[in-house]
């Protein structure tokens, strides 16, 4: 049989991102999907030579145009274990109130954004009005709504007052409220399940092979979260990841939602347990040597290397981000599958290009 | 409330700051594969190259590693006259990292799987290796 090359993307009514497949078909079958970036590579690495370890926190929010809190945590936590520094125990809680926050918000785009993808409207309608909540909750507390700025070396730069943790709280009740109300229309509806179950299967074995990361692994029934590193105040909190087994765009789905609802739990969790005090240590210094660190982003494992030489200025920052580590899994997705299920297959991984190019 | 939490004005008390260390193994880039493949059967998954420019001569090749969220990372030193062999036929999921760092650092990989030929990121036209600090010209294979 002959076979034809399509094009996917880099426009493409399900991509809010540009990313381009180069798919090899037989018929109406995939047989090859080759990735292609470079759409919106932006070099943000290479600005830690001109720009100081401090204004680097703002440059690495915007790395991502979702998950730009849990960004700068991970750099702040590298360069606080390089400098010996430990944020005090409420800034430690906060960072967790909003990260929880951020994965809140970031899987409710991703469930809304799946849901049009296969034409379901109405709940993508809900999902975003949902979401909205945990919006507002952002800009009450942190002044912005996605690019919130809130962490600093040594800790936070924003507190919550009693009366804002009650609001949080209340609002949170509302969302969970709302999600539980459309539980069995996500985990049950037949026009969901037949555009995801049994669709872009990656086993365990393939998804632990080819790194796979975030709810593409544990999608894969591989329990693997970086939120069980315990840091932050994560250590102090009852936590154990979600995990499908099935594989499929249905199980990444289901994990997504069952997440949220547990972020719902964590950020409780944290408030409860807001301890009085400071919210910064403060220090002086700058860092010097080589470090890791990593934290569960809402798409995965963030992983970002630090080589500093003791001026004000990282010699080399490298951030591993959970959209590129998904790539060689999403091209291990698509043979076999009909060109029809693509568009859905691809959305499953949530990918971020802004992130996966830097 | 003060933003900079890092000052030479700043009366805070100091935190001693001895050197962060990485723990990496530093291997020969002959024995790499060998060393992969064994964490490989030892259960490791892998995490990313990260590639680090040194000097006019070299960079450093560092290899992450992951089990049971303990990580584990090996690091080559790099001639940049000379190729590097790639670890894409063991790791398919190196493909990517290894065409970002030929793009990034014109280190070029033997044996890649699926070789952009330096257009993962950058256009035709392109000539420099732009996260290179000592020199910015590239290789040719």
């Amino acid at each position: 049989m002959s076979k034809t090359i399509i094009p996917f993307g880099p426009q493409h009514p399900v991509l809010p991102e540009p990313i381009h497949l180069s798919l090899t078909l037989e018929d109406e079958i995939v047989v090859e999907a080759l990735p292609a970036l470079g759409y919106v590579h932006r070099g943000l690495e290479k600005l830690c030579e001109i720009r100081d370890i401090n204004q680097m926190i703002q440059v690495v929010e915007r790395v991502c145009g979702i998950c730009s809190k849990i960004h700068a945590q991970c750099f702040c936590l590298g360069l606080e274990k390089m400098m010996n520094v430990e944020p005090p125990p409420r800034a430690e809680y906060l960072r967790v109130v909003w990260s929880e926050l951020h994965r809140i918000h970031s899987h409710l785009l991703w469930l809304g954004l799946f849901a049009d993808s296969f034409g379901f409207e109405a709940l993508f309608y809900q999902l975003w009005k949902i979401r909205e909540r945990v919006m507002d909750i952002n800009e009450a507390t942190a002044g912005n709504r996605v690019i919130i700025s809130v962490n600093v070396l040594g800790g936070v730069r924003r507190d919550l007052s009693a009366e804002q943790v009650r609001w949080i709280t209340s609002q949170l009740n509302m969302v969970e409220q709302e999600l539980k109300d459309l539980q069995s229309t996500i985990l049950d509806d037949y026009t969901i399940r037949s555009r995801t179950v049994g669709k872009g299967i990656l086993t365990r074995e393939k998804a632990y092979e080819l790194g796979a990361v975030g709810p593409t692994l544990r999608g894969s029934g591989v329990a693997q979260d970086c939120r069980q590193l315990g840091s932050s105040a994560l250590k102090h909190l009852e936590f154990q990841p979600v995990v499908e087994q099935d594989g499929d765009s249905f199980a990444r789905n289901k994990v997504r939602f069952l997440e949220t609802l547990q972020s719902i739990s964590l950020v409780r969790q944290a408030l409860k347990g807001l301890p009085k005090g400071e919210i910064k240590t403060k220090f002086k210094g700058s860092p010097e040597g080589e470090a890791v660190s990593r934290v569960e982003q809402p798409r995965g494992e963030l992983f970002y290397y630090f080589k500093a030489n003791g001026t004000k200025n990282l010699e080399r920052l490298r951030i591993r981000t959970p959209t590129f580590a998904n790539i060689p899994p999403l091209a291990a997705m698509l043979p076999g599958i009909e060109l029809a299920d693509v568009p859905v297959i691809v959305l499953s991984i949530d990918p971020c290009i802004s992130c996966t190019e830097r | 409330m003060d933003e900079k939490t890092y000052s030479e004005n700043s009366a805070d008390k100091p935190v001693e700051q001895p050197k962060a260390v990485l723990e990496t193994r530093q291997i020969q880039a002959g024995s790499l594969k060998g060393e992969i493949l064994l964490l490989k059967d030892q259960g490791y998954r892998f995490v990313t190259i990260t590639c680090v420019d040194l000097d006019q001569e070299s960079v450093d090749l560092i290899y992450t590693f992951d089990r049971g969220l303990e990580m584990v990372h090996l690091r080559i030193r790099q001639p940049k006259a000379e190729s590097a062999p790639s670890v894409s036929d063991i790791l398919f999921a190196a493909f990517l990292v290894e065409n970002e760092i030929q793009d990034q650092f014109g280190i070029c990989f033997d044996g890649l799987v699926l070789d952009f030929q330096n257009r993962l990121y950058l256009e035709e036209e392109v000539a420099r290796t732009p996260f290179c600090r000592y020199n910015v010209t590239r290789n040719s294979k």
